[in-house]
């Protein structure tokens, strides 16, 4: 009876700790413009939910992408071209460079599923190259130039999105709707199934789970996230260029799952914003950004593999009583 | 035959992962002698072969050979002071051939035995050097993980259950083999849960149950024990 | 002037040259990934950045020291495997036995130090590196104009890769690798210091890459980023042929740089690519790869 309460008492504890949580920062991130640059805090929002996406697949199906540029660059190119040169709607333009996306996905996902562990890392690194060549030389992207001076145009014809605060709060909610629909996936039946395909992929065929089809269905959602950050980005910054598609970018974006650590919600989130201002800060030295990132990854993967959400985590779970 | 232990093995406990499997092993191998541990399945034999050779992560106890301490030794040094060890599932490499399995030991120490002399004992080998290791018979791949430690001048082999799965005949071979060896001075640690073939080549017996030793006796003495080892082993 | 399928026969075979220049590359560093993958578990994402190294050390020898081409073929594969053992003995070592996808981010996170270092201080431009005086010029076969260097280029790399290979299959080192390959705990268990061979094993797989630099340096010139795309086309040809083998990583080296070749004749906006398509043609009819075993 006393154990049933207390576990009670704890659960409810905990939930109302987790809300409150999540109250003080919607309003942190609600306040946030009025203290930090919109144009950086939406740099970090868009590569957040990148790497939240990135992280569904290697955090949470174990499957490691070297080659997630291509749906945040593809979109990206997707998005910048319906709006720019179609005249499409902001948001209805960034939903089509997802859904572009997600297409891709299906492509490089189908291919590269089937290899798996470090076969699948250069699967993806191989087909990203492939995409970034294409990218170079079909016309509508315009080469080395890119496509720039999108307009941002006006949400649903309604919200002008040139002033900096409307549109930094559209991003944030965009933001969070790729958010919350990772967490709900993971905490999904799905994702319990994607889950029992990491810890033990044999177990989970024998069980008789068709694995190929919940790893492609992962990676398409992987992809259209992703892309979903993509194209917000073309809007944000009103451009698309190589960059965003080259396996740099794929690079970058392991690195902040890496950094905030892998299999955890937050973890990609605190990682982008952390390398967006490392590489914020760095701009203005003349010391090699690629160098850094490089140490980062070295140190990452020596002495913290959890990455920082996951260490606080563990020193969390070792101060709790048992 | 001095009456100093080669191998001497006192309070050897041993873990897989989280698992206690040994729980302290005592076993003392004079120069020259066979050795046969005996024990039913899961009893700790072969974690005892593994546990002196290094070949499992967390060890306690002591591990002397001819008073050095085995256990504070990266796994290549074991070797390197004398242990040969043909294991349980004999490891022949696919990727070599019969000769470059036989050749690839390194020798540790003078005294190890002729690769003419080897095929000589195994002549089925020599007809059989250039295919490659795995495509042998299970007798034949059994000979060549013991003819393969032969040649390095080891002075204690180890040699985990040989007969595990083999014909009679070829029972009757390695039965052979080991009394040859035995005759040449070689001292022998023996796995065996078949204590019939064992009989012919040891001198003394260890019984293991559980990790633990629970008796000894010499080899003679083997009849007088046949109630508790039909008890022990379960046959 | 003849043609065939309408393309001056020159320009073929000089694309068949070209060809077999790069699938000398390709194959000389897929079979050092091979061999490092192999026996390692880790896949040398540093592989790259490491034949980029042998290139700048010859350059490096050459401008502060004037040591020429001849004493840097052998000079810079041995800096390149020095420094590689270092990094094996510092970082690689404490990811064994983890998951192999931590090798592969460690050695990124390298080529990415190894790649911004030397953009850093020698910029992003590639330095020209002439051919040795006794390979300068070129020889008129009759039906193509082949320059000496690019002869010596495909038929050193034959030289390396069949070595390579006989080392491998022939002696008593490659008796322990192809064993350790299997079961190193039980090469080690017979007295074999495997740790050693390990550290040896990446040295040795780092070297090949610093001697596939300096063979390049006359023929792409000197630079940073030369290593950096050419190892994503590698990873793609090891995906194709499959790490099981090393005959299979050195034949599907040549193959595909002679097929990229003759793309460049036939389709040249597809010649990036061809690449990668067969990669995933290959996936589709043999996901093992045209060598490889399913594991």
């Amino acid at each position: 009876m006393t154990v049933e309460t207390g576990l009670l008492t704890s659960q409810s504890k905990l939930r109302t700790s987790t809300a409150l949580l999540g109250a003080i920062v919607l309003a942190l991130l609600l306040a946030a413009p009025f203290f930090l640059y919109p144009i950086f805090l939406m740099s970090v929002l868009c590569f957040a939910l990148f790497a939240c996406a990135f992280n569904l697949l290697i955090g949470y199906v174990g499957l490691l992408s070297f080659g997630h540029a291509t749906f945040f660059g593809g979109a990206a190119y997707i998005t910048a071209h319906a709006v720019k040169v179609w005249g499409w709607e902001p948001l209805s333009g960034i939903l089509l460079g997802a859904t572009g996306a997600a297409i891709l996905g299906v492509f490089v996902g189908f291919l590269a599923i089937r290899r798996q562990g470090i076969y699948f890392a250069m699967i993806t690194l191989a087909l990203g190259q492939m995409f970034a060549f294409i990218c170079l030389q079909v016309p509508f992207t315009h080469g080395e130039d890119g496509i720039q001076g999108v307009p941002r145009g006006h949400l649903l014809g309604l919200l002008d999105l040139n002033h900096p605060l409307p549109m930094y709060y559209v991003t944030l909610a965009i933001f969070l709707a790729g958010f919350f629909a990772i967490w709900r996936i993971v905490n999904s039946p799905f994702g319990n199934i994607l889950k029992a395909i990491r810890e033990n992929e044999k177990r989970a065929v024998s069980l008789g789970y068709r694995v190929d089809r919940y790893k492609l269905g992962a990676f398409v959602m992987s992809a259209a996230l992703a892309g979903l950050a993509g194209g917000t980005k073309a809007i944000v910054f009103q451009f698309a260029t190589l960059t965003d598609v080259q396996w740099q970018m794929s690079g970058e974006v392991i690195l902040m799952t890496l950094l905030g650590g892998i299999g955890t919600l937050i973890g990609p989130v605190v990682g982008a914003g952390l390398v967006i201002a490392l590489q914020n800060y760095l701009a203005a030295s003349d010391f090699p950004v690629t160098v850094l990132i490089g140490i980062i990854f070295v140190i990452c993967v020596l002495l913290f593999r959890r990455g920082i959400a996951g260490e606080v985590m563990e020193l969390l779970k070792r101060k709790a009583p048992q | 035959m001095s009456d100093a232990p080669l191998l001497d093995v006192r309070g050897l406990q041993a873990w897989y992962g989280e698992s206690h499997v040994l729980h302290g092993v005592d076993l003392a191998i004079r120069e020259g002698e066979t050795v046969t541990l005996l024990g039913r399945n899961g009893a700790g034999k072969t974690t005892t072969l593994r546990a002196i050779m290094g070949i499992l992560g967390r060890r306690q106890g002591v591990v002397n050979l001819r008073g050095h301490d085995l256990l504070r030794l990266p796994l290549h040094r074991v070797a390197q002071a004398g242990l040969g060890y043909v294991p349980e599932e004999r490891g022949i490499f696919a990727s070599l051939n019969v000769e470059e399995n036989l050749m690839l030991p390194p020798k540790v120490a003078e005294g190890g035995m002729s690769v003419a002399e080897i095929y000589e004992l195994f002549p089925n080998l020599l007809e059989r050097r250039w295919s490659q290791g795995t495509k042998l018979s299970g007798g034949e791949q059994q000979m060549l993980a013991i003819a393969r430690v032969l040649r390095t001048g080891a002075k204690i082999l180890l040699l985990d259950e040989p007969t595990e799965g083999l014909a009679p005949v070829i029972i009757q071979r390695i039965g052979d083999v080991l009394v040859t060896l035995k005759a040449r001075g070689m001292t022998i640690l023996l796995v065996e849960q078949n204590f019939r073939f064992a009989r012919k080549v040891a001198d003394r017996f260890y019984l293991m149950e559980d990790g633990r030793i629970v008796n000894s006796f010499a080899g003679h003495e083997l009849d007088s024990h046949t109630s508790q080892l039909h008890d022990v082993l379960g046959v | 002037m003849s043609t065939i399928f309408g393309i001056p026969t020159p320009a073929l075979y000089g694309q068949i040259l070209i060809g077999l220049i790069n699938g000398s590359f390709y194959a000389l560093l897929s079979l050092g990934l091979a061999v490092i993958f192999g026996l390692l578990r880790v896949i040398n994402f540093a592989h790259g950045a490491q034949y980029m190294l042998g290139a700048f050390a010859a350059y490096l020898l050459l401008e502060y020291a004037g040591i020429g081409y001849w004493p840097a073929l052998i000079a810079a594969p041995l800096i390149v495997g020095a420094s590689a053992i270092v990094v094996e003995r510092t970082m690689l070592r404490r990811l064994y036995g983890l998951d192999p996808l931590y090798g592969l981010l460690l050695t990124f996170g390298l080529a990415l130090i190894f790649e911004g270092a030397f953009r850093y201080w020698f910029g992003a431009a590639g330095k020209p590196f002439s051919p040795p005086s006794q390979l300068a010029g070129g020889v008129n076969l009759g039906f193509m104009f082949l320059p000496i260097y690019r002869g010596w280029v495909v038929i050193a790399s034959l030289v390396i890769c069949v070595g390579t290979w006989l080392l491998i299959e022939k002696t008593r080192l490659g008796a322990y690798l192809r064993a350790a390959t299997e079961n190193a705990t039980l090469v080690q268990a017979f007295g074999v210091n495997v740790p050693q061979l390990l550290t040896l094993t990446y040295g040795l797989g780092a070297a090949l890459a610093g001697l596939a630099g300096v063979l390049a340096a006359p023929v792409y010139q000197v630079s940073p980023l030369m290593g950096s795309n050419l190892i994503i086309i590698v990873f793609a040809v090891v995906v194709v042929g499959g790490m099981g083998s090393i005959l299979g990583a050195i034949i599907t080296g040549y193959m595909l740089g002679v097929l990229e070749g003759l793309t460049k004749v036939f389709y040249p906006e597809a010649s990036s690519i061809v690449i990668f398509v067969v990669m995933a043609i290959v996936l589709l009819v043999r996901p093992a790869g045209l060598f490889g075993r399913e594991e």
